[in-house]
């Protein structure tokens, strides 16, 4: 007899949303929008008869296939993000600050040859090809849920390597206590990076403990393929407990540190963006509630988790910390 | 053209927005989060129609362009148009009718505070736009309706609190407002009335 115990990180039953409901989820945005168009008599409805056939799935295009071993251990069973929104829905400033700029303007992003350099308290430093980085009989793929701090997420099958097994291979001394993490900066290659919204170059940090852990992966693919240059080519981070904004993209230099890096969202409002950012409804935004999300594709909001689902994982790390004042 | 004609056209051009985004919608062009998109673009053109409205008497001052004066009602009736949109976007597809989730808002978040706090200014603007009323209240029409300064300042406000990191955008309404009050004031010390 096969006994499946759930994993804690595991949705459970009753926040799947049932595909019927899911496949249907635009008519509800569309009975919205009628209703108020028709309060409005908008001369235009009649014209606007619902279109013959949605946008159809996009194909991956020209992207290379990218070999994975499954690690179902984190695996969430929950609906995954349409490729098509997950592409074309991103934060990434170095292309322009609304979520569709980085799916038009990435392309002039060159994600190959690439190298980083990996320094600071290591015993081995080296600047290294991400794809001698990324050895391709390391590589895993993770299904995760993303949890982004404008209250929005997704589910990505991610490809890529445990962050811990990499960084060990460089031997951290006694002294490396953080990880800090920096993406490239070109304004040639990054458009956004023309104007100083950000004081780049972006730059993101783990504690140590939270670096070595088994769920902190750096990721160079995504649902089969290389990563799109808007989701970060060719190297990002993934910290699925924690807020978006701390899975840096597109990464040139890693940095093992003893003291607290600097991070770019918490230098530009401390008050709003901690060093932490781990997923938590109990400890709102300055500004917004961070009780709920919405899942991109779904329409009404679903409850936060906390540490976005991976309490049972995480939790430990943590234990010695009050969230609301390391938030 | 007649003036006439053209008034009906400002209205068609006025309505567009609203228009393109139910196209756009259907078409599958917005985003991956329509209910993100269509709170922003209906936010975005009340405040531009508020200040196009606040914007005809220092026009007709400064330059005498009195053939502007009727649009200030109407582009007054776009702006209550786009931020009842908004608002409904925000209350019945964001929150989805959820009472408790905006108080909890409207109490605690000042960005949604200020722009409620302009929605419910405009109101009453609205709903003493017609002629009855105009002529009911008499003298008091033109004290309430400078409701109309407060209600821009307090949209630029909402509008600038709640941006993440890019400010230009906001920065350039809360520039032409102030531009706008800056004539008022300049009229008013220049010639007291």
């Amino acid at each position: 007899m096969l006994i499946r115990i759930p994993r804690p990180s595991d949705a459970k039953e009753h926040e799947i949303t049932p595909e019927s409901i899911y496949l249907r989820r635009r008519e509800f945005i569309e009975n919205g929008i009628y209703t108020g168009a028709a309060l409005a008599a908008l001369p235009l409805i009649a014209a606007c008869e619902p279109a013959a056939g949605r946008s159809p799935q996009p194909t991956t295009g020209t992207l290379t296939e990218l070999k994975a071993k499954s690690n179902k251990t984190y695996d969430t069973d929950e609906a995954q993000t349409p490729f098509k929104d997950a592409t074309r829905y991103n934060n990434f400033y170095e292309f322009g600050t609304d979520k569709e700029d980085p799916g038009k303007n990435a392309h002039t992003l060159v994600a190959r040859p690439w190298t980083v350099k990996v320094d600071g308290e290591v015993g081995k430093p080296g600047t290294l090809d991400v794809d001698d980085l990324m050895r391709p009989e390391d590589l895993e793929e993770r299904i995760y849920r993303l949890r982004c701090v404008e209250a929005w997420s997704m589910v990505i099958p991610w490809i890529g390597v445990p962050l811990g097994k990499i960084l060990k291979r460089f031997e951290p001394t006694s002294k490396a206590k953080y990880v800090a993490f920096e993406t490239l900066v070109d304004p040639k290659q990054m458009p956004g990076q023309r104007r100083k919204i950000l004081d780049w170059p972006y730059r993101e940090g783990l504690r140590m403990d939270e670096a070595m852990h088994p769920l902190a992966i750096l990721a160079s693919g995504m649902y089969g393929r290389v990563l799109p240059n808007q989701n970060g080519a060719p190297l990002r981070l993934v910290v699925p407990w924690k807020y978006g904004f701390k899975s840096i993209k597109s990464i040139v230099r890693i940095h093992l540190t003893e003291k607290e890096p600097p991070t770019t969202w918490n230098m530009e409002g401390p008050s709003e963006y901690g060093f932490y950012a781990n997923v938590n409804p109990e400890v709102n935004h300055p500004r917004w509630s961070q009780k709920r999300e919405r899942r991109i594709g779904e329409f009404r909001k679903r409850p936060t988790l906390k540490f976005n689902g991976y309490i049972d994982e995480v939790e430990t790390l943590y234990s010695d910390m009050d969230l609301s004042k390391s938030f | 053209m007649s003036a006439r004609w053209l008034h009906r056209l400002f209205w068609v051009v006025g309505f567009l927005p609203a228009a393109l985004l139910l196209v756009n919608f259907e078409l599958d062009r917005l985003s991956a989060n329509p209910i993100e998109d269509i709170t922003h673009v209906t936010g975005e053109w009340a405040i531009r129609w508020l200040l196009f409205a606040l914007a005809v008497t220092p026009l007709r001052r400064l330059f005498g362009w009195n053939r502007l004066a009727p649009y200030r009602r109407s582009a007054g009736l776009l702006a209550f148009f786009y931020a009842s949109l908004h608002f409904l976007t925000y209350f019945a597809l964001d929150l989805y009718f959820d009472l408790d989730a905006i108080i909890e808002d409207i109490v605690e978040r000042p960005y949604v505070t200020v722009g409620f706090t302009a929605f419910m200014m405009l109101l009453p603007l609205a709903i003493t736009s017609t002629r009855g009323w105009i002529q009911r209240l008499g003298k008091n029409w033109v004290k309430l309706h400078r409701l109309a300064y407060a209600a821009g300042i307090a949209a630029v406000i909402h509008y600038l609190w709640l941006v993440k990191a890019d400010l230009l955008a906001p920065i350039i309404h809360a520039m032409i407002l102030a531009c706008l009050l800056g004539v008022r004031i300049y009229l008013r010390v220049r010639k007291p009335s």
